[in-house]
């Protein structure tokens, strides 16, 4: 088994999709982070039987929780201070997210107009339908878990 | 500030009232000759069209005030490659109020949250037309008395027609609307339609493939262009094309009282002969255009008379 050690302070992502991590890696930016990044893919898990963790060593401001709530609001974060669990971050399905993700709608007004944000709404919850605010294009997370 | 993006932007009780002003200007028309004096209406279309822009003008000549603005992308600034939201600023130190069409989904929403002044979406594309909504509510209301307890058959291109997606959203709001859906396979309206307006507000509603199935049940009968590049092959098109074509032996079928609309441009659905029928109302329809715009030119203005 293989064992990576514990961080004094930064955050634990936890029960990640197998096979998502590095997506999420590179959507929370963390390559741009000047600090340690342990990702481990395939870990064994109970609930998930597999599952994806990453570790990351830094202030845990510099995590964009809105982005990872719309990556999958079914991911842990634990939040570490002190090498001890200080807090269990609840991710929640923002309402909005901006320049996340990009029309891809040609007839969309993104597509030409100059410096316009990306903006996507939640308007099912339940589906975890996100439309785009422009032309309501619409949008389905395919990290969205699949044994809904 | 307030402006007409959606169809769905005023409430039904906004609604009423905004068609309670269009049926009191069309009474009273001297009333309302000046209300608009030294204002200015922009019309700024990005893509050609002749009755919304022109339906547009006469309604801000009907209220006394003026109207600049460009036909066509080549026209205007766009060419220059300037953006809407720019456009939009520099129309606001110029007008009083903006009416835009734009072929962009979305345009309009842009343009209004950089506007100083109200703007209402003449058409974005394939997404949205509100104000042709508006007119066939009002043309409805008017001709019919009601919005509830009618029996609507929406006939034609149903999955690609923006005009029928948009009916459908402001009357499933109204009690005991039924709606019959007349379309071939290959254009039945969208199963987002389906699923979340009829399905989720517990609309009745049937899918029919002639419209002689169903013309005799129906209150109103909304006609649409069924457009021979929209099939797949030419044998289904050539099958299926003349259940769509409105004549006089179709009329013999329906109510004594069924009204007959259609935005217009008609093509070949309607057969000219219909045009004389007292239940073809579709010209009164495009009339019905001027007075409701007229009604939203003065409610987002907030002039009152």
């Amino acid at each position: 088994m293989l064992n990576i050690s514990g961080i004094h302070e930064g955050f634990v992502l936890d029960h990640i999709q197998a096979g998502m991590s590095l997506q999420i890696y590179h959507d929370l930016k963390l390559d741009k982070l000047d600090c340690t990044v342990a990702i481990i893919k395939n870990a064994r898990s109970n609930k998930m039987g597999k599952k994806d963790i990453i570790k990351v060593e830094c202030p845990v401001e510099a995590l964009d929780l809105d982005i990872l709530g719309f990556i999958d609001h079914n991911i842990t974060v634990n939040v570490i201070q002190g090498d001890r669990i200080v807090e269990k971050k609840v991710l929640s399905l923002p309402t909005e997210v901006t320049n996340v993700i990009k029309c891809k709608n040609p007839r969309c007004i993104t597509s030409i107009e100059q410096e316009l944000d990306q903006v996507f709404q939640l308007t099912d919850p339940l589906k975890e339908v996100y439309r785009c605010k422009y032309c309501e294009e619409k949008y389905i997370n395919p990290a969205r878990r699949k044994t809904k | 500030m307030r402006h007409l993006i959606s169809p769905l932007d005023f409430s039904v009780e906004e609604l009423d009232k905004l068609l309670d002003l269009a049926n009191d200007i069309e009474n009273n028309p001297d009333k309302y000759a000046e209300a608009c004096k030294r204002k200015k209406l922009a019309t700024c279309f990005y893509e050609p069209s002749t009755r919304t822009r022109l339906s547009f003008e006469a309604a801000m000549l009907n209220l006394g005030g003026s109207v600049l603005g460009f036909a066509g992308a080549d026209s205007s600034s766009a060419a220059k490659g300037e953006s809407v939201s720019d456009t939009i600023r520099v129309i606001s130190s110029y007008a009083d109020i903006c009416a835009i069409r734009h072929p962009k989904e979305g345009a309009a929403l842009v343009a209004a949250s950089k506007s100083d002044i109200p703007v209402i979406n003449a058409g974005d594309g394939g997404h949205q037309h509100p104000t042709q909504t508006l007119t066939d509510l009002l043309t409805i209301r008017s001709l019919k008395g009601r919005l509830d307890n009618i029996t609507i058959g929406l006939c034609g291109d149903l999955k690609f027609g923006r005009t029928v997606h948009s009916l459908i959203h402001a009357l499933v709001r109204y009690e005991n609307v039924k709606f019959v859906l007349i379309s071939p396979e290959e254009l039945r309206v969208p199963e987002y339609i389906r699923e979340d307006v009829l399905k989720a507000h517990g609309i009745e509603y049937k899918e029919v493939e002639r419209l002689e199935d169903a013309i005799g049940e129906l209150d109103a009968l909304y006609m649409t262009r069924v457009q021979r590049e929209r099939f797949f092959n030419e044998e289904d098109y050539i099958r299926l094309k003349d259940f769509y074509v409105l004549n006089k032996a179709k009329m013999e079928m329906a109510k004594e009282d069924m009204l007959v609309l259609h935005p217009l441009p008609r093509v070949n659905e309607i057969a000219v002969e219909v045009d004389e029928d007292p239940r073809a109302v579709y010209f009164k329809q495009a009339q019905y255009g001027v007075y409701v715009r007229m009604a939203l030119i003065l409610t987002l203005l907030g002039i009152e008379v």
